[in-house]
This record gives C-alpha cells, structure tokens and sequence, in this order.
C-alpha cells in the first residue's frame, strides 16, 4: 500500500445528491479505517494535537483504532471532546490538526477528520458511552447557549461535578448545530441529537425556550435562583446585511433565516408548518461555509444557484471541502463580484442583483488583497430570491441587561483567553467573545472557561 | 410543556387562553410579545400577550382562526399543552421608564382594531395603576367580533366601540371616531395604535392631521423573534430595523407602512398552498 495518499472517502454522487437532504459523505468503513490509521506514524512530538483547540490525544486515539480497540479509541476522543461525531464532520481539519501533521509536509496528511467521525459513529452504533464517575461538589453553574461553546464547557464542568443547566432560547438544544448546519452535512436526529443527548447523561440539564436577557437576566439567575457561576456562550446570532438599495425587498433574507428556516424548522420537508421560498434562480452573496450551505440548501429545494462573491476563490473564507463539493453539484460561482442594488418589480419583489466587477488591488488590513471595483462594469444576475451570507455579529442582548460587563464595539463581549470577563462569577466563550468563527473554536473557549469556572468556585 | 389552564371563546373563530409559563409571567411587561408552537412540525407563532400574573405562574394570550398555524392553537383545548411558549419577546413599552407622577398627569389615547385589542389591554391595565387617564377605541367589522370590552371598561377611563357595519356602538372606522374626538376638542398626550397593518397606517395619517403623538406596536412576520433571522426588518426613519429586537413598538410617523405590509405578503402564495393564510394573530380586523 502506498502510504503516501490517504484513503479516499466514499461520498454520494455528486447529482443525486443535489436532489435530496442526506448525507453527502458515507465515512470510512472498517477496513479503510485502518488502512487510513496505519498511515499515522504516531510522531512523539505530536503537532496535531498542539494545532487541535481541544487538544484531543490524536496519535493515541489512531493507535487504538489501528489496535482494533474501538472503545478505547472512543474514550480517549471522549476526555477532550464532547461532540466528537460533530467535530469529525464540520471541523476544518485541513487549518487544524490536519494542516499541522508532519505526513503533509511531503504527501498527503492523515485523514484525522474522518478518523474521528468513524471512531464516533461507531460508538454511536454500539451504544458504547465511556464511563464516567462524578462526585458532585455541590456548585451551580448557568450555561447560556446550547450551542458548541455552551456544550463543550457544561461537559467539562458537569465531569467536574456541577450541577450544570444549559438554558437555550430555541425550542431546541444545539445552537448553530441545529439552526445553521445543514442535514446534509450534519445529520440532526442521527448525529446532533446524540451527542446532546450524552451531554444530558453526565447530568447536564437544558431548558429550551429561556431568552436569557428576557425571560430572566444574568443577575436573576445568580441572586434568585442560586448560581454561583455563568456562563455566556450565546454565539453571534445577528445577520449583517449589505446596506445597499433594495435589500428589503420580497424575497431577499438573510442566509440565517434561510438554514433557519430549512434545517430548525424543518422547512425542506414537506411536512414541515414553515414556508420556505427558493423560487427558480437564487443568488447567495458571501463567501464562506454559512453562504456554501445556504447554496447547496437552495439547490437541494429545486434551485438553480449562483454564489456572488467579491473576491476571488483563493480568498473564500469558506473551507476547501465545501468549496468543492459546492461545485460538484452544481452551484455557480460568480467570483470579483459585487452587489450594488438589488432589482425589484412592481409588486416589490425581488429580481435580481446589479452588480459590479471587481479586481483585486493592494492587501488590506486582513492581509488578503482588497477588491476594487472596475468602473463601468456592472451587469444584472437575475434571481427570485436572494440570500444575504455576510456573517453574523454577537446578540447585544445579554451584554445590554447584565450591568458591569464590559463589550466590544461589535458588541462582542469583552473576555480574555481564559473566558474571564469584567464580571465576576461570569465567563465568556465561542462567537459572543470573538464574532463568528467554527465549531471546535467555540468547543476550545468552552473548556477554558470551564477550566476558570472551576478555579473561581475552589474545587 | 406548557399548559392550557383555561380557555374562553371570546367571538367566533377568536379564543383566550390562560397559559401556565411561570419564567414568561414573572418577567412580561407591556408592550411585549412573546412565540408559541404546537407540535413537532410545528411553526414559532409570535402573539401579543394579554395579559399574565406572576403569582399564579400564567400569561394570556388571545389568538384568531385564519390558517393551518392558528388553527392548530385554537385546537388545543384546557388542559392540553403548548409545545413551546417562550418569552417576553421585543422591548416594552417606552411609558414603563416613565414614573408615577409624570403618568398621573397624562392622557392616552389607544385605538384597537380587531385582536388588536388584546395588547392593548394590560398597556392599558398598567397605565391605569399608575394613575393615567386613559380612553380606548376598539374598532371590529361587526358586533360579534368586539371582543374585552367589559375587562377594558375595567381600567380605562372611556371606551368607544366602532363597528364596520354599524351593528354595534359608533358605525364607521377607528379613524372616524378618532377624528371625531380630536375635533370636538379632545387632547391627548400620547396616542397608541395596535391592529391590523392597513388600520395603523390609517390611523397614523388621521393622526397627523391633528400632530398627535403616536406608537404603533408592529406585527411582522418572525422565525425566532430573538435577532437572528431578520424576517422581521421594517424601515423607521429611514433605516432598517428589527420589529423583533428594535421593537415591536415604534414612532408611527417614522415607519414605511408600505413596506411593512408588503413584507407581510412574502409567504402568501406558500401559505395559500398549505392553507396557513396567515401566521400571526393580529392580521384581521
């Protein structure tokens, strides 16, 4: 066997696929997953598990897989992650673990994405959760958000022996998992429900439909109801928009009512209570994974889409997967392109993007070459509906009602490295503190501010 | 789960319901507004509250039969539950901030269309406590349809029924009779409008005519009426805001009432399709 290329994943067909809702990769089965973990060369040193934010023991958890010990390999995930058939999912791997494996440097790095999806999977399938023994300590911590953040440090913190609630403002736990992901990428029921589920065994409880800021504040919590410690994990909840001429009009939303829609609510199926709207054409402006789903959401409900964005593909935000599998099915890719209006007809609906071509000019302040426009180039993109993907920013909220903690002029809330905030006995994690980033990110801001929480309560 | 504690039929196809949500009672203000869903499949429904008490743990709602959504909350009959009921959604009212001895010497005026009334009511319960003078118009097509007439005669100072048809009380629309007042010499520190899109725009242009200072409370379409989705995004002032988060209550003379009545049309061919005309509780009048 060439050890050189890793083993390639079995996906569906790139058309069937843009037709239906389920999962576009099959992961490895038994048999390419050793293949792929006999690829590891178990490095002393490892640079992976440095480049990982939950610093997971990769070349031990390979080693167990390769050793046919499906358990152990499950446990050892188990001790650094919480949400590992997730994270084997949606992580961009590639930036991470995977980007630092020393096999890369020549050939191809270890497939440790799929690795870890195929090592949760199987413990899924076999009902195998590893054993926990928590010896209570009799502390109270409030976790605000069931999403990646708030997961990851009530896992931590209920281990320690807290008694841990998740209050979650959705009907359902989960945060972006649930609302932003896509079926096809990350199956809900099967997958998402799951792992929160495991959370929940540790002791973890979640009340759904609770808008901390609303229906109770931060100080409500600590003084009435006995917390001795909160944590914010409320994400970046709020769409951002153009700010161009008709971005009001019928038919043009925002890319988080759109996945809203479709994968919380459950829109793409037609038994679902929520309308959705693709119409035929749709344009989806933006360039990162949240705009790549809204696409391949838009196709998968009978659209044809094209994806506009400013700069060129080497400069989309969006991981290389996505990119990729985007374009497989069929999306089209309208790239140095910029909306200038968009078009509306007599009944106030929307039909089109005017837009302008761009080039790329000198590097802005992020480093990647600021896009100019070329003057007297604009043309029309016709669509039925346009879906806005510009990112999100934090839900002023929490910071608006809780006095004493400090926010960012993007109304992020103010924490260092370790979830400290201006508050004391409130810690901060994920996208409220550092606007919209991945998954595994806000799982690694979790456990250090789980990690603080603990400190600040003395046990 | 969320239980139906009492339920009364107020008009046809109009209900109120008693909801144990204790989290929702304790912390509801005037002006808020909060999102119901029955069922697994089912949809996030924003209503107006009604009323809510915090000793017993229970908001009011009140809501309207017109499609597949609201259909299924008037289905659900005491005892039964709501799968979800969270809340209070949106700011509350701006007069909360305000303190007793200024409102003591206040005069308001509310004008009601339809469900409308609904909200009205504990703004106006509230205002009432605090020692303001209050009147209210509530406007419906026809007689049967008037609904808390006696709970607003309760707490407000003067109540003006207006019926489309004449059935019952003043004949004619809620702008009628607010001219009428304005011109036989009535003054008003500040008026409020809830109802139906179409009746606010209506009442705000009656308004001006007399530079009556006026709120409207918007009833926009909404996924999860925390700030995420920005259905809910009307134009005030010229900029882009969400009814949601900004609101629900805004400066009437600054919102661009066409629009908002055009951004509640977005679903109507798919709700037409699954029969769901309308998902939120204050489209009729």
């Amino acid at each position: 066997m060439d050890k050189k290329t890793r083993i390639p994943v079995r996906e569906q067909d790139p058309i069937a696929r843009s037709r239906n809702f389920e999962e576009v990769s099959y992961g490895y089965d038994h048999k390419e997953a050793l293949l792929e973990a006999s690829r590891c060369i178990q490095c002393k040193n490892p640079r992976c598990v440095a480049a990982c934010p939950v610093t997971i023991q990769i070349p031990q958890f390979i080693k167990a897989v390769l050793d046919n010990d499906l358990p152990g390999a499950a446990s050892i995930i188990g001790k650094d992650s919480s949400l590992p058939a997730v994270c084997g999912r949606v992580c961009p791997q590639e930036s991470q673990c995977e980007g630092a494996c020393i096999m890369g440097i020549k050939h191809e790095p270890i497939a440790i994405g799929k690795l870890e999806r195929y090592v949760a999977d199987w413990a899924r399938k076999n009902k195998y959760t590893p054993e926990e023994t928590i010896k209570p300590n009799g502390k109270k911590v409030a976790v605000i958000g069931s999403g990646p953040a708030g997961l990851a440090c009530a896992t931590d913190l209920a281990k320690a022996g807290c008694d841990v609630t998740i209050f979650e403002a959705l009907h359902k736990p989960g945060g972006v998992l649930v609302y932003g992901i896509p079926e096809f990428r990350l199956p809900k029921e099967e997958v998402v429900d799951y792992e929160i589920d495991q959370v929940r065994k540790l002791g973890v409880k979640i009340e759904c439909n609770v808008v901390v800021g609303r229906t109770v504040t931060i100080d409500q919590l600590m003084d009435n109801e006995g917390f001795h410690a909160v944590f914010v994990g409320s994400g970046a909840g709020l769409p951002k928009f153009l700010g161009i001429p008709g971005e009001n009009l019928n038919g043009v939303v925002s890319a988080n009512e759109f996945l809203t829609r479709s994968n919380l609510m459950g829109a793409y199926a037609p038994d679902s209570d929520t309308p959705i709207y693709v119409g035929r054409r749709v344009a989806v402006v933006g360039g990162g994974n949240v705009a790549m789903d809204a696409a391949r959401t838009a196709l998968r409900l009978g659209a044809e889409v094209t994806i506009v964005y400013r700069r060129t593909r080497k400069e989309m935000p969006a991981r290389v997967e996505e990119v990729h599998h985007a374009e497989e099915e069929g999306v089209v890719f309208q790239m140095l392109t910029n909306p200038v209006a968009v078009l509306g007809n007599e009944k106030g609906w929307v039909t089109g993007l005017k837009c302008i071509r761009m080039e790329l000019g000198e590097p802005d302040e992020s480093g990647r070459r600021r896009p100019v426009e070329i003057p007297g180039s604009e043309f029309d993109i016709p669509c039925d509906v346009a879906v806005i993907a510009l990112g999100t920013s934090s839900n002023p909220l929490i910071a608006k009602t809780t006095p004493g903690l400090e926010i960012n002029r993007h109304n992020g809330i103010v924490a260092n490295e370790k979830g400290v905030t201006s508050r004391p006995g409130v810690f901060a994690g994920g996208d409220v503190v550092t606007g919209a980033a991945t998954v595994i990110l806000a799982m690694g801001a979790g456990r250090e501010a789980a990690k603080s929480i603990l400190e600040y309560l003395g046990v | 789960m969320y239980k139906i504690l009492k339920k009364r039929i107020l008009a046809p196809d109009i209900c109120l319901m008693e909801v144990s949500a204790p989290r929702v009672a304790s912390s509801a203000q005037p002006g808020q507004f909060l999102i119901v869903r029955v069922g697994e499949k089912g949809e996030r429904v924003p209503l107006t509250i009604c009323d809510y008490n915090p000793v017993a743990g229970s908001v009011t709602i009140v809501t309207q039969r017109v499609g597949a959504s609201s259909r299924k909350i008037y289905a659900l009959d005491e005892g039964e539950s709501f799968s979800d009921f969270v809340g209070p959604l949106g700011l509350p009212s701006e007069f909360i901030h305000e303190d007793e001895e200024s409102l003591r010497n206040k005069k308001y005026l509310f004008v009601a269309g339809g469900l409308g009334t609904a909200p009205v009511y504990p703004q106006v319960k509230y205002l009432h406590q605090k020692g303001a003078h209050v009147e209210v118009i509530i406007g419906a097509k026809t007689k049967d349809l008037v609904i808390m007439e006696e709970e607003m005669k309760q707490v407000a100072e003067k109540v003006y029924v207006c019926t489309d048809d004449g059935s019952y009380g003043f004949k004619g629309l809620v702008t009628a009779k607010l001219k009428e007042l304005m011109e036989s010499g009535n003054t008003y520190h500040q008026a409020v409008a809830i109802g139906p899109m179409i009746m606010m725009k209506f009442v705000t242009l009656t308004a001006k005519e007399y530079n009556l200072p006026l709120i409207v409370s918007l009833n926009t379409l909404m996924v999860d009426g925390t700030g995420m989705c920005g259905a809910c995004r009307v134009t005030v002032d010229g900029k882009t805001k969400f009814a949601c988060v900004d609101g629900p209550e805004f400066d009437a003379y600054q919102v661009d009432f066409d629009e908002a009545m055009r951004r509640q049309t977005m679903y109507k061919p798919q709700e037409a399709e699954a029969d769901h005309k309308c998902k939120i509780g204050l489209k009729n009048g």
